[in-house]
Formats: structure tokens, sequence, C-alpha cells
């Protein structure tokens, strides 16, 4: 905010990506699935600024997939998978990464056109490749929702999930959402051709100062997988879920369904860390799930009776 | 005459869904058709990833009117009756119907006139008709509509007699309407705009030129061709795999086998688990050497043509196999620094069943049982069975079988051979779940078979103590296949196993025995032969069961076994009419005859027949010569014949001797239904 004025005049400007260009670098791969669904007529939101498993978990797509009011959003998403931590040593699992996700609410006639113009614009020919729609359903147990779909597939590797939503928080939906998500690391991978997530360049090369994901992120993978392998305190997360299950259902009850679904998300990322410290037993796992899904479940409920009452 | 084309264009239809799907289409539709009165002469349908069409030939342009009768009540009948004849007629009162003598009386008839007119105007009805029946096993909505269909609905093509039929189809919502109408899309990547249709023969050699093979049969065949073509040129030999041919045939509309390369540097992973990689992660076919190993190259097909002939296509998924199978040697690797052994207490972390306990208890069970079945299977030695046992569950906390969990068993093998364990012991941890079905290799080594065993005997016998039977429609734990993989390992390597000393339930061994009787009958063994033997009961020797049957099999083929039959079913009427009259007599004609009554000649002849068959009977049943002991009857037969011509047994004046002749009756039934139960052979 205190970049002095004088300051701005003076420095020359930074080259910019020119329309259309392909994306050569990580950062750039973000920007263009931005620029193409805002044309879209998407909103660019920002990620939800808690750990979560997935994109899914963002309020704009769980809960504004419920109700009669029409939604088109995209937006990054990282997201925390404590157990598929690998100390930074495997070439593509990570305990935190990023998806990009776009959800079309109602999902309009050609949005697997739209789709794959999206991959046009990040530089998927389709005169060299091979794309194909393969079957897959997709269920999130904790979350109680299910959609029929299919992985995409990009020359045999699977570079989005497309799902078209069913139901969510055990609600049958109203107007079906397209859900489109992008497991950025992999598909850049793909798009740079690169070995390992770690020699992704992240900025573009020209920078001044370039950086791979490893440079942003190697640390990060070692220090978070220490930790959620090795030292996470499990009776305080065994406490921490304890106490968001038990305020998420206060909330409920006061109808503050966004604050109550904060504190759902709060206690299914203590669950997965619990998961990945192994103090769950396989029963017991079941039991954590369905205690997770209730609380989503409520949520939605509440949520949903906020919609259709302004609607009315 | 006249053609009906229908096409209904979706986004991608799952692969395994199509061909149920296109004969779904036809089903509905051709129902549809005869119930509406048209006739035609031939319906093929066909299905993509991205449309099932329907071509129906033959049917006529325009239908006569067609007159129903309906029989309704007799005149008079209570008003219920009339009431409910006009609801079903369609009539509004009885001064629409008519009277008519039957012959049986005189009855209410509806004459219901059905008008024909063309048939254009009958079609689009029962197309809607079948598009709302069709049952996809997984169906959802899209956009703001409330229509179900496999993935969203894009058009729909319906000519007749190329024409255009004036319909539509609305998904509901705010959503436009799907119009039938004349035009379709070729292929997602290889054509582009909308492609106009007049007929089947245009439509399509419209589709061909669009890059759309719409026949499943040829795009099979293309794969198949293309795909070995490869291969030899490779030096090497396609693994054909049906179903995967079925499924990649399904996943493309215009095929492109391509030959890819695995990496050297994984040659050395067991090539199950490369095969099962490939397969079931990729869909890709493996191929082999000259020498039937694993060969290095793979058959991908790809649904595009490209501009460099697929070299990207085959680099893309040579990079994506390589990425997964680093995944399986890091595992392959990993996994081997641990022993087999030194897994085991990590099972006790994984449940089997809520109510079964772990899988370390069950390897506990398994280990107890496996030895004690091994006292029945010639040369199993002992410790290598209770070895065996105890180790085969051990790798499902691999990281091999966690990736890959259908390799469970043979990743054992692997691993117990690179620790050098003996190779009986490596092959049972390989074969324990062996047989997985009818066409699957059965276990034949000594070892292999007592764990097989008790792997599938542990799991009935546990699933059964917790209730958890299978019923008609629902068999979760495949119970059904455990009994029936005991079956296959008993027979096959002849094991003497008393299956009566492993548990104690009886409808478990009735289970076995309905299992049994199903399988003897599938290979073409009469049911009352099957039936005869098992009355006897009491048989849990299963090896014995079937040589008795066998042997009663080709006595009943053989002229004594068929003249004694006759001879059986004589006495045995007898007897049963009259057991039938008096209900006491079967107590009362139990047992041997009086010698001191036998007054005829032939009476006497019987009873010393039957005495000499009970000699040699014996001996041969002890020594399970089940033919000698079907032979040994055949001197009944004479004695019987000549006995029923100069006998009679229900003597009227003298009960004492009647009861007597019904007892030497009663005892010829009682010595062959030793054998078998003759009463269950038809005739």
């Amino acid at each position: 905010m205190s970049l002095g004025e004088n300051q701005v005049s003076d420095l020359s400007p930074v080259p910019s990506r020119s329309k259309g260009a392909k994306p050569t670098c990580f950062q750039e791969l973000i920007l263009t699935l931005q620029d193409y669904w805002a044309a879209q007529g998407c909103l660019i939101l920002q990620p939800y600024d808690m750990e979560m498993g997935a994109g899914t978990f963002h309020t704009a797509t769980t809960l504004r997939a419920l109700g009669p009011k029409p939604w088109y959003a995209a937006y990054v998403q990282p997201c925390r998978r404590p157990s598929d931590g690998r100390y930074g040593e495997n070439p593509n699992r990570l305990q935190h990464y990023y998806q990009f996700q776009a959800i079309l609410k109602p999902s309009p006639p050609d949005i697997l056109e739209r789709y794959l113009g999206s991959l046009e614009a990040i530089g998927v020919d389709t005169g060299l490749h091979d794309i194909r729609f393969v079957e897959d359903d997709w269920e999130s147990p904790t979350l109680g929702a299910w959609g029929l779909g299919w992985e995409v597939w990009c020359d045999g590797m699977e570079i989005t999930q497309f799902t078209y939503f069913q139901q969510v928080g055990g609600i049958e939906v109203d107007l079906v959402a397209g859900e489109i998500t992008y497991g950025l690391e992999r598909l850049a991978m793909y798009l740079f051709d690169k070995k390992t997530v770690y020699e992704l360049p992240y900025n573009s090369a020209s920078s001044e100062v370039p950086l791979t994901y490893g440079d942003v992120f190697l640390q990060n993978e070692q220090e978070q997988s220490t930790y959620n392998f090795e030292h996470a305190d499990t009776e305080m997360l065994f406490r921490h879920f304890a106490d968001a299950e038990k305020e998420c259902g206060r909330l409920i009850e006061k109808k503050l369904p966004l604050p109550a679904y904060d504190l759902c998300i709060k206690a299914s990322h203590a669950f997965n860390m619990l998961d990945a410290r192994g103090v769950i037993s396989v029963t017991e796992r079941q039991s954590f799930i369905l205690r997770v899904r209730d609380l989503a479940k409520a949520c939605c409920e509440a949520w949903l009776t906020t919609q259709t009452a302004k609607a009315a | 005459m006249a053609e009906l084309l229908l096409e209904l264009l979706s986004e991608e239809i799952p692969a395994r869904m199509q061909a149920r799907a296109a004969d779904d289409l036809k089903r509905l539709v051709c129902d549809g058709l005869k119930a509406a009165g048209l006739t035609f002469t031939d319906a093929r349908a066909f299905a993509t990833p991205r449309r099932l069409a329907l071509v129906v030939d033959g049917l006529p342009v325009a239908r006569e009117d067609v007159s129903d009768e309906r029989r309704g009540p007799r005149i008079g009948a209570p008003d219920q009756a009339i009431q409910g004849f006009l609801k079903g007629a369609g009539l509004a009162s009885l001064d629409e119907a008519e009277k008519r003598e039957t012959g049986k009386g005189e009855f209410w008839f509806a004459v219901v006139t059905k008008k024909g007119g063309p048939t254009a105007e009958a079609l689009p009805g029962l197309i809607d008709a079948a598009l709302k029946a069709l049952p996809w096993p997984k169906s959802m909505k899209w956009g703001s509509g409330t229509m179900q269909w496999v993935r969203p609905l894009q058009s729909i093509v319906a000519l007749f007699d190329d024409k255009v039929l004036a319909s539509e189809v609305a998904p509901g919502g705010q959503m436009a309407p799907i119009k039938f109408g004349d035009t379709t899309r070729g292929h997602r990547f290889l054509s582009k705009g909308a492609i106009r249709v007049t007929g089947f023969a245009d439509y399509t050699a419209k589709l061909r030129a669009a890059y759309v093979m719409l026949d499943a049969a040829e795009r099979k065949r293309i794969i198949l061709e293309g795909a070995e073509k490869l291969c030899a040129g490779a030096q090497v030999t396609l693994r054909v795999d049906e179903g995967l041919l079925d499924e990649v045939a399904g996943l493309v509309e215009w095929p492109v086998p391509l030959l890819g390369t695995i990496d050297a540097a994984f040659m050395d992973v067991p090539p199950e688990v490369l095969i099962v990689s490939m397969k079931t992660h990729q869909r890709y076919f493996a191929t082999t050497t000259q020498d039937g190993l694993l060969a290095n190259r793979f058959v991908v097909v790809a649904n595009n043509v490209t501009r460099d002939g697929g070299a990207t296509v085959v680099d893309g998924n040579e990079r994506v196999l390589r990425a997964r199978l680093s995944d399986a040697k890091f595992f392959w690797d990993q996994d081997r620094k641990v022993r087999l052994e030194d897994r085991l207490p990590a099972l006790k972390n994984i449940v089997f069943h809520a109510k079964l306990g772990t899988q370390a208890e069950r390897v506990g069970r398994l280990a107890k049982l496996a030895v004690e079945i091994a006292g029945h299977v010639p040369g199993a030695d002992r410790g290598l069975v209770e070895q065996a046992a105890l180790l085969c569950k051990a790798d499902l906390v691999t990281g091999m079988v966690g990736e890959f969990p259908e390799l469970q068993g043979i990743i054992g093998r692997y691993y117990a051979l690179s620790e050098e364990l003996p190779m009986a012991v490596a092959d049972a941890i390989g074969d324990h779940y062996a047989p997985a079905g009818p066409n699957d290799r059965c276990p034949d080594a000594p070892v292999s078979i007592a764990v097989a065993l008790a792997d599938k005997l542990d799991a009935l016998v546990s699933f059964w103590s917790i209730g958890e039977k299978p019923t008609g429609s629902r068999d979760p734990f495949a119970l059904r296949r455990a009994a029936l993989g005991v079956i296959r390992i008993v027979v096959e390597n002849n094991i003497r196993l008393p299956l009566r000393n492993f548990f104690k339930a009886d409808d478990l061994m009735a289970f076995f025995a309905e299992r049994l009787k199903v399988q003897m009958r599938e290979k073409g063994v009469r049911h009352d032969v099957v039936d005869a033997v098992f009355a006897l009961g009491n048989e849990d020797d299963l090896v014995r069961l079937l040589a008795r049957v066998e042997a009663l099999q080709s006595f009943l083929g053989s002229d004594a076994g068929k003249n004694l039959l006759t001879a059986y079913g004589r006495a045995a009427n007898i007897v049963r009419a009259e057991e039938k009259k008096d209900k006491g007599l079967a107590t009362r004609i139990a047992g041997a005859p009086d010698v001191a009554l036998l007054e005829q000649i032939e009476e006497k002849a019987v009873v010393s027949a039957l005495a000499d068959v009970e000699r040699t009977k014996g001996p041969a049943l002890k020594a399970e010569d089940f033919a000698g002991a079907m032979a040994a009857l055949a001197v009944l037969r004479a004695p019987i014949d000549a006995y029923f011509e100069k006998v009679t047994v229900n003597v009227t004046d003298r009960p004492e001797l009647r009861l007597n002749r019904l007892k030497l009756l009663n005892q010829i039934r009682v010595t062959m239904d030793s054998v078998a139960d003759f009463s269950k052979i038809e005739g």
C-alpha cells in the first residue's frame, strides 16, 4: 500500500501476457483459466480461507449448488489432503495442491463445448491429442453429495473431473450444476512436460526472478508431511472435532448456516488430520464420516431455507 | 413399405451401458409398434459413445381400421361386473354394447373400432413412451430440466418414410424442447457442424464420412485387425481380451489403434501388475513375445486421427503409463523390504467383518482349519500348510495390493518367492482364492488345496454363524461362489473330505447339496438320478456321492437297470396303494417277511435273491464299488417278475398272508433304496 508514487511512474511496464497466448508456467495456467471462464460469464472468486480436501467444499459450490438461483462461478482452491503427503519425495502426490473449479448452474446445453474451449485456451490442441470422456460417477460421503459425469482423459491422463450434481447434503438439487474440476499441478506437468511437480515453472521463465513450484512449495510439503504424520496433536484434534461439531449444531439452531458450515469444514479437516495420523480405526472411520455428513446435511438444509425464503 | 430411423444424440454414454441400451430401445419401440398393430420386417439398433440409433424396416405407411371384439358378462350379471366391462371397453353405457347368443348363454359384447390412419401419426407417441421407459442403470437430470437420461440428451433424429416426424421431447424446467428433426452431428473432434440425413443408408454413409462408425461390431473388428497388424509389425502377439475389447469399442466413435512401448525400467515388475495397470487404469491391450512372456509393447486405441499420425498421443500415453508404473515399481521395491511374516501384526488393524473380527483373527482360524483339512489331502505337509495359511492374507497390507486390490494372492506369491519361502507355500498363497468362477483355474497342489479349502469353508461357516446366508437375490459375501469352489476343488482333486466334520448346520449342508445339484444338472446329469442319490441323505463326502450318481446313471442306462426299475415300480406301486388305504400299514409291514408264511416257490425265490443281494451289496457299498452294488441288484429282476406272474398279493381271505406278501414287496423296496432311492426315478 505504501508504494511511493514517484516509484510507480518510474517503473517500466512489465510485459503482460498477450491475449490468446498459451500459458508457459503454473501461474499463467491459472490466469488463462480465469480469463476463459470470466469470458463465459463466471464470477471469478477467490479461494475459501479454510483448510478443505477439495474445491467442492467451497461454499461457492456446496451451498450454491442448492436452491433455485442460477450461479456461474470459477475459482482456485488450495486443497489439503494430509494422508497424501509424501514429504516432497513423490513426483506428484502432495498434501497441499490446487484445484481450479468452474461451476455453471443451471448447466448450459453447450457446457462440454465450453469446457473443450478451455482446453484449447490452455494449449491442448485437439488436432494432436486424444480427448476422451470416461464414465466416472462422483460421490462425496462426507457431503452427502453425488452426481454423474466423467473423468476427462487427454492421451490417457485424467486432466479434469466433470460432474452434473444431482444431490448435495442429501437434498436433490433444483437446478443441476455442471462442475468442472481441473487438477492444476497434474495438468501443468502435462502441459509443460515435467516429470515432477517440483520442476514446474511457477512464473514466467522471462521473469527477473524465475521460480519453480519446488522453490515455492517443497519445504512446505516436507514440513507439513512431518507435522501431519508425526507431530499433529491427536488429542487436540479430537477435541477440535468435537468442539466444531458442537458449535456447528448450535449455529444451525440459531439459523446461521454460513458460520455453521465453516465449522463443518473445520470438523472435516480435523477428521482428515486424525486419519493421516492413523488413529482412527476402520469402524470408527465410518462413524466419523457420518458425523461430518450429518453436519453438512444440516448446514445445507438451513442454507436452502434462506434461499427459498428470499426467492419467495 | 417404409423405414423408421431414430437417433438419440447425447453427451458421452458410459461404455458398459451402450449395448444394453440399444437393445432396450429396440425392444421398447418394437413392442410399441406391435401394440399399435404396426407390422415390420426388421429392426436393428446401434450404439456409440454419443448416440443410440434404431432403424425399423418394412413398416406400412398407413394402418387399416382395426375392430376389436370383447366379450363381457352374461346378460343380467351383477351391476359391478357390467360397470367393469363398460369401463374396460371404453363404453358409456350398455346401449353401445350388443347382446349375443354364444351357445353357453347370452352375453354382452363390445365392438370397438380403432381408427387407422397414417403410421406417422402413431409413431411419435410410441417413441416418446419408449424414451420414458428406457431403463438406464443410472440416470440424471440436467440444466433446469426434470427429464432423466443417462447424460444430457442433445438432439433427436426421427424420420419416417424419409420425412421428419412432427414431435418433440420436453426436458422440463426452462429448457427448450428437443424437436424431432433430420440433423445430427459427427465425430466430436473430426467433424464440424450439423449433418442432414434422409434415411438409414444416407445416415450411416454420412456418419462414416464424419468419422463415426455406427456399428460396435465393426469398431471391434477394426480395433482387433488394426491392433494385430501393429503387433505383427513389432513381432509381438496381442493378448486378446474380449471384455476390454467391448469396453474400448464403447469409448470411441472412430477407433485408431496405436502401438506404445513400456519403459524397460518396469519390465522386472510382475507381469500381472503391468497387465492390470494397463488394462483397468488405462484400457490398453498387453502383448506377448514369441515365448509367451509379457512384451514391452502395448496397444492403445485413440478416438482421433491426429495431424502427427498419433505420435503425440502415443508419447502422452507412454508418459502416463510411466507415472502409473513408477508407483507400482515403488511398491514392488518397498514392499519387499518387509517380510510377509512381519506384516502379520498389521492384519489386526483390518476388519474382516464387524461381527467376525479382524483379518488377524481370521488367519488364526484359517491356519487351524487348513491343518485339519490337510489330514484329508494326500501329500499335504502340515507344516507347509500352516505356514501358507498364516501368510496367505499378509499381502493385504502391502502397498501393491493397496493399489491393485485385484492382485491379492498373486502379489503375496511373488513376495513369498522373493523371500525364498518354499515353492509350495508361495503357490498356496497365490492359489488360495481360486477358483473364482467356473472358468478359473482350480488349485491342484496339496498345500494349495488345503489352504484354498480352508479359506472357503471358514467364510461359509463364519457367515453362516452370524446369519449372513445368501438369498435368491443377495449374496454379498459370494458364498455361492465359495461353495462351488469347495465342490470343484474336492471333486477335481478327488479329496475325501467329510464335510460334516467342519460344521454342524444342516442348512449349510443343504446349501452344498443344492449347489452340487445345480452343477450336475448343468453337466447334463438327469435330475431324478441326482435326487435319487441325494435322497439317501447323510452323505457328506462329495466324491463318494458323485461316484454313486455316476454308477446309477449308467446302471439305469443298461437293459438290466431299466427292467429292474420296472419291477421295482410294480412292487412299490402296490405297497404305496395299500399304504394309502390303510394308514397304519407302513409300520406293520416293516421288517423281514415271516419265512413260515412263504407258501409259493416264487416267494421263496425272491427272499433268497434278496438275501443274495444283501450279501454282495454290503461289501460292494463298503468298497465304494457302486457299479458292483447296482449289478448285484440286477439278480432280483427275474424272481420278481415270476413273483408277480404267479403270486396274488392281496389275498382277501387270509390277512396274515397278505401282510406277509406286502412285507416282501416292501423288503424289495427297502433293499433297493439302500443303494439309491429308486422311487425318485422317473420311468
